[in-house]
């Protein structure tokens, strides 16, 4: 009997699923159906560069459909809700799209309504939607001095890196613009520290030192006074600004929460980390940001995801046990401005650590260099290319690789002698 | 690691004076930590958020963080402050007994 698999969501896991899943099944084994609101896939990572001048917004925009291989069908409507008792989905239209297998690759929203006055406008901006980084990017070309504070509201965030790219950056930018020393640079985060992982926190926290890039830590933001340029923390703690780029607090899509057992209390569908398969019924899979696996939610995480996911998949519809398992693989470029950037490389159980990606002969990790900026930027054409045709490239595979690491006494051993 | 006594009792805590075994807590432990930590009393609120936060680590294997505390333990982020003011998830989750919330990566 021929299958339906309906995928919700076209972005990055969707469509990498999709692809990968055309390629195993053959159109008599099964449907495949990938739904999404609309036709404009955003290359997401190039919002960072976008309030820079660095690239241009259009640059950074395809059409949905054409990403996704002959033989897939593609629905551009609203999801409304889920049956999962039925198997249906319900669409914004009315129609309804009965389904086998349901994968949701729908991602993270933004949730700027859940913190009291923070209403994007004049001092108030953010990076994270196309809308957002345009709008600055019109900002910082005129803005001409002040406290620029960086605001991260609260995790879980994508890219958990990208606020602090966008501390460096803006030290370049303004730099460049000969008007460094007339911006106070702010970064206020509600972690203890610069990242989560402590080996990479504190190499992020002496690049911030070092860049002149002022570092306040677990600061709860429970109010945006736009008006009044600051923003103030739950425990009274205030922060003044001329410019606030807050990165607000993120939700799994809306309609996770109008299905009832679908999701937790976030919007986030319940997951099984190592299976990827969803803990709320055998027949549903999810991918990236969607999901509750305790992983960064980034694109990298996604990719590494989908090669585990469409092999349990397969497993699944096969009546086969789910072998395949996912070990929290994750590398992220982090660019830190003046033409360089550093990689990390990381999974569930080891930290980014120092060294080299993928082996000991490869990127250098935890380290500036210009490679790596060279590296964030061929990750675009990369993207396009090979990540959502879910092209098979040696040497990047899912699990993480432990070659080209240097474990924790080596880097003991190593700083000694710096 | 290392052991304290808490209403009499030894009890494993690690570093961060955070719970290894949640089994070892008691009600009188609770009272004991937070009054050390500056609330000379816990109120019937009090007890709403630690007894909820119990439930949510036996279920989910981890403690709720400030913002599902104030969507689902019925008491608002503002007021959560108030009634822990050094943090509430991590304040809270120490009186309560649980390990540290994981938080998110
Ligand atoms: C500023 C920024 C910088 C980033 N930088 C990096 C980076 O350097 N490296 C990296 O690896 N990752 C980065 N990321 C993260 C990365 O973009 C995401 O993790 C990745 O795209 C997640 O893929 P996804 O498929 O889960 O979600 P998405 O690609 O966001 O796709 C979700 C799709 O679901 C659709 N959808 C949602 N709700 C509905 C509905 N109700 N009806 C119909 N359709 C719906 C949406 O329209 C969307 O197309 C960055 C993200 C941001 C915001």
């Amino acid at each position: 009997m021929t299958k339906r698999i309906v995928i919700l969501g076209g972005g990055t896991g969707g469509t990498l699923t999709a692809n990968r899943l055309r390629r195993e099944l053959s159109t008599h084994d099964a449907t495949i159906t990938v739904v999404d609101q609309d036709d404009h896939h955003i290359y997401q990572p190039g919002l960072l560069f976008v309030p820079f001048g660095l690239t241009a917004p259009a640059d950074i925009v395809k059409l949905r459909h054409q990403q996704l291989h002959h033989g897939i069908d593609f629905v551009e409507q609203p999801i409304e809700r889920v049956d999962i008792d039925a198997q249906v989905v319900h669409l914004g239209d009315g129609r309804q799209l009965p389904y086998d297998l349901l994968v949701i690759a729908s991602g993270a929203v933004l949730a700027p309504e859940e913190t009291e006055g923070l209403v994007f406008g004049d001092t108030v901006h953010t990076f994270y939607d196309l809308a957002g980084s345009t709008a600055l990017a019109e900002k910082l070309a005129t803005f001409s001095g002040g406290r620029l504070v960086v605001n991260v509201v609260d995790m879980p965030i994508k890219c958990p890196v990208a606020p602090l790219e966008f501390c460096f950056l803006a030290d370049w930018y303004f730099t460049e613009r000969g008007i460094r020393d007339r911006v106070e640079l702010i970064f206020a985060t509600p972690l203890d520290a610069a990242f989560t992982k402590p080996v990479a926190a504190e190499r992020l926290a002496h690049l911030l030192a070092e860049k002149g890039v002022a570092m306040v830590t677990e600061f709860n933001t429970g109010e945006v006074d736009g008006a009044g340029g600051k923003l103030v923390a739950y425990d009274g703690r205030e922060q003044p600004f001329d410019l606030a780029v807050v990165v607000p607090m993120h939700a799994g899509a809306a309609y996770v929460g109008r299905s009832p057992g679908l999701g937790d209390e976030l919007n986030f569908v319940p997951t099984d980390p190592h299976t990827l398969q969803s803990t709320v019924r055998p027949n549903i899979f999810v991918i990236g940001d969607a999901t509750t696996v305790p992983a960064s939610k980034a694109g990298s995480v996604t990719h590494f995801e989908g090669e585990v996911l469409v092999e349990n998949i397969l497993r699944f519809l096969a009546d086969r046990p789910l072998d395949a398992s996912y070990d929290g693989h994750a590398n992220c470029f982090i660019e830190t401005g003046f033409g360089k950037a550093l990689l990390i490389d990381f999974n569930y159980d080891t930290e980014p650590l120092p060294g080299h990606y993928p082996s000991r002969i490869g990127m250098p990790l935890l380290k500036e260099s210009r490679m790596n900026h060279l590296g964030k930027l061929m990750f675009q054409w990369f993207y396009w290319h090979t990540l959502l045709p879910a092209r098979h490239v040696p040497g990047i595979e899912s699990p993480m690789p432990h070659g080209g690491k240097e474990l924790p006494a080596d880097e003991i051993h190593q700083e000694a002698h710096v | 690691m290392s052991t304290t006594t808490l209403a009499g009792t030894p009890v494993e805590v690690n570093d961060e004076g955070f719970f290894v075994d949640p089994n070892q807590w008691t009600r009188e432990m609770a009272e004991e930590m937070a009054r050390a930590d500056g609330i000379d009393e816990l109120t019937p609120q009090h007890w709403q958020v630690i007894d909820f936060m119990r439930s949510e680590y036996f279920a989910k294997g981890t403690g709720p963080t400030v913002r599902i505390l104030g969507k689902s333990s019925g008491v608002a982020v503002k007021e959560l402050y108030q009634l822990f003011p050094k943090g509430p998830a991590k304040m809270a989750a120490r009186i309560a007994g649980i390990p540290k919330p994981k938080g998110c990566i």
